[in-house]
């Protein structure tokens, strides 16, 4: 079905199935595209300037309340800002948990985004509550996965949402013999009603879609999938270390949005699942390969609507790779003498010294950019936190661009439905760049 | 339940509405994280918006609203205000909506300049008040406190909110569940926690943990008696605890005026 759509406008305000507030307005006037943008209108939150003046000490905590999804990602990079500017060099087993609590995270964002908030789109309907009548097997597998995941999380950092025990230095807490093999059983229970929404996964279409961009993730010399450590990336041969941030993400300000916009080598990048995907698709898990080559998804994949699949098969690779973890400590222990409890340092059990640290993190999102400049006591006098939906934001308008021009012969409820889509395939965070999502059609 | 665009309302389910400020969405997500008792819950009411997890939208008046969030900007509070005007009883859920939490920060500083800090030369591109609590701007009905809320105490509010009894959010402090848990006091191991002042709630959850406690449930109603003998003992100093507590509990100063 065809309209005339010479003139059309379209607002939608405050994408939904989201996290935080964004806008897409769209102005066709004559035939022509006169508007097609995505505006961020989340509230400032200030969360650079309010660190001012903090201890590094309690970093973490507050910039773990940047978002509530990725929490524990915000966490482990402000965690590595931190230990790089006090020259803290975290042990072997502190960086294999902070490794374990990655995998927790990339489970927990991604069986949320794939299946709760895209697979509605993808079958018909509003959200996921009329899924409850329809497909009641699938969405109740889905809350128990969602909820085994939440499980694990406790028992690990107390809480999957602003996690408790992860922090400079170390662990608050590590896991006893008991939560050990507790923690392999909820995941290895999670096996059967996993291996069933793969199958699901394997049953969904997407739009059609290329452009061609620039995709940044970490990259690394060794064999491991590189979510925690590396370097930055992209497929248009760059490399830089992690120091070096501000070059990859080239933040500028428009008027339009209160995020910031971001490019490297060409006019945008990409950022997150389906970045890492084609950067380092040889060294995921073996099962996760063989999904990849299962649903014939090859690097370098240019649909962004595929960014959603990416995130699937990095569940299965998060979850062998976590299992993989597990099974070392139970085989080779926890050393517990590494418990650590700082506060604000008040009995001087980190060494402190001025500095100025990156952390640079794979969230499910894409990567993650802490930086904080400390003085002598520890005291935060500078901080920047560059968020992957922001180095997005710029990316999703040169997708529109090219996007919008090839459906806008469909009826309008289908042109919303389908920026809606774009926008929600790269499962924008925005409260997270402290700033929105709003679909304007202007006439 | 049927599969139509709009959820179907029956007469005997009250309209339950989810809104975002200011926030992480954190409290909203602690509902995703309830599983499969999340079902009953959605049985017993019917959620009308809830931006986050669902596109559907309601244009009538809600029985209950959920405002998540503190109010940040002019925009902000007329929306709210908004809310309020059609809703029966409104619940403000998690810290930044009891006590502006950790948007509170914000009110250290001069308001422009901290947008500047940001923002540079363009920051008045981007509208910021210094933050609010929800109860600072629109009367609130029930209070759901912490960051993150703790999940039992939703349901727990929301079963007296959906029979229209009050809530009363306990007002004895921190140390009262940590004791019962038989943690070692944070004190004795040379560390300064906020438990002494803060409301309990939350099963001392970050003491459980390992961690100190960080005041985000708020101060109890009269902490002197409990405090003073904290920080005689062990010769803390006033600013140290005043630091800490300015991370959840800074708007607290706008109620004093």
């Amino acid at each position: 079905m065809t309209t005339d759509n010479k003139n059309l406008n379209i607002k939608v305000e405050y994408v939904t199935r989201v996290e935080g507030h964004g806008n897409i307005v769209v102005n066709v006037k004559e035939g022509k595209i006169e508007k097609c943008e995505f505006h961020v209108v989340e509230t400032p939150r200030l969360f650079e300037g309010m660190l001012r003046g903090r201890s590094i000490f309690e970093a973490q905590h507050i910039t773990s309340r940047i978002c509530g999804i990725c929490s524990c990602g915000h966490s482990l990079a402000s965690i590595q800002a931190a230990e790089d500017a006090l020259g803290v060099v975290p042990t072997e087993q502190t960086v294999k948990l902070r490794k374990l609590l990655l995998d927790y995270e990339f489970l927990d964002s991604h069986i949320l985004h794939a299946y709760l908030l895209v697979a509605p789109d993808v079958l018909g309907v509003p959200s996921f509550i009329p899924l409850v009548a329809s497909h009641n097997k699938t969405v109740r597998q889905i809350l128990r996965l969602k909820k085994a995941v939440n499980d694990v999380c406790d028992i690990l950092v107390g809480r999957h949402i602003h996690p408790i025990t992860a922090i400079v230095g170390g662990w608050t807490k590590l896991p006893s013999k008991k939560e050990i093999d507790a923690q392999i059983k909820i995941l290895e229970d999670m096996a059967g009603d996993l291996g069933e929404l793969l199958a699901l996964a394997k049953t969904l279409t997407f739009p059609d879609f290329k452009r061609e961009t620039e995709f940044v993730a970490l990259v690394s010399d060794d064999g491991e999938y590189p979510l925690l450590n590396g370097d930055i990336g992209s497929t248009d041969g760059k490399r830089v270390g992690k120091k070096d941030y501000r070059q990859s993400t080239n933040e500028f300000i428009d008027p339009r949005s209160s995020a910031k916009f971001s490019k490297w080598s060409r006019e945008s990048v990409f950022v997150g699942a389906l970045a890492r995907f084609n950067l380092n698709s040889d060294k995921l898990h073996p099962e996760a390969k063989a999904l990849a080559k299962e649903l014939g998804f090859k690097p370098v994949c240019y649909n962004t609507f595929m960014n959603t699949v990416a995130q699937v098969i990095e569940i299965v690779h998060c979850y062998h790779h976590a299992l993989g973890i597990l099974k070392d400590f139970k085989k080779n222990g926890v050393d517990y003498g590494q418990q650590l409890t700082v506060g604000v340092n008040e009995k001087g059990a980190v060494p402190v010294r001025a500095g100025n640290g990156v952390g640079s993190v794979e969230v499910p999102r894409g990567i993650l950019h802490h930086n904080y400049e400390t003085d002598a006591a520890g005291m935060i006098k500078a901080a920047n936190c560059i968020i992957p939906t922001n180095q997005n934001i710029n990316n999703i308008e040169h997708d529109f661009a090219k996007f919008l021009p090839e459906i806008i012969h469909l009826p309008k409820e289908t042109i919303t439905l389908r920026l809606e889509m774009m926008v929600r395939a790269y499962d924008p965070c925005i409260s997270c760049s402290a700033h929105y999502l709003d679909v304007k059609y202007v006439d | 339940m049927k599969t139509e665009n709009k959820p179907v309302t029956t007469a005997a389910k009250p309209k339950v509405a989810f809104f975002d400020f200011a926030s992480c969405e954190g409290c909203q997500l602690q509902i995703t994280n309830l599983g499969e008792s999340l079902l009953d819950i959605l049985g017993a009411i019917d959620v009308v918006e809830f931006r986050e997890a669902i596109s559907e939208k309601w244009d009538g008046d809600y029985d209950v609203v959920f405002i998540e969030g503190s109010i940040g900007d002019p925009h902000a509070e007329e929306r709210l205000k908004k809310i309020r005007a059609r809703a029966k009883v409104l619940i403000a859920y998690g810290a930044c909506a009891c006590t502006g939490g950790v948007n509170g920060m914000k009110n250290s500083f001069q308001i422009d300049e901290i947008r500047a800090s940001v923002y540079g030369k363009d920051y008045k591109l981007f509208a910021s008040t210094a933050t609010k609590a929800v109860h600072q701007v629109v009367k609130v009905d029930y209070s759901i406190n912490g960051c993150p809320i703790y999940a039992p105490e939703l349901v727990e509010v929301l079963k007296h909110a959906l029979r229209g009894l009050p809530y009363t959010v306990p007002d004895n402090p921190v140390c009262s569940e940590c004791k019962l848990n038989e943690n070692v006091c944070m004190y004795e191991r040379g560390l300064a926690c906020l438990g002494p002042w803060t409301k309990a709630g939350c099963n001392s959850w970050c003491v459980n943990n390992g961690n100190i406690c960080y005041g985000c449930r708020g101060e109890v109603s009269n902490p002197a008696k409990n405090a003073n003998d904290v920080i005689g003992k062990y010769n803390l100093k006033p600013e140290l605890i005043k630091a800490k507590f300015d991370m959840y509990n800074k708007c607290k100063e706008a109620d004093a005026k």
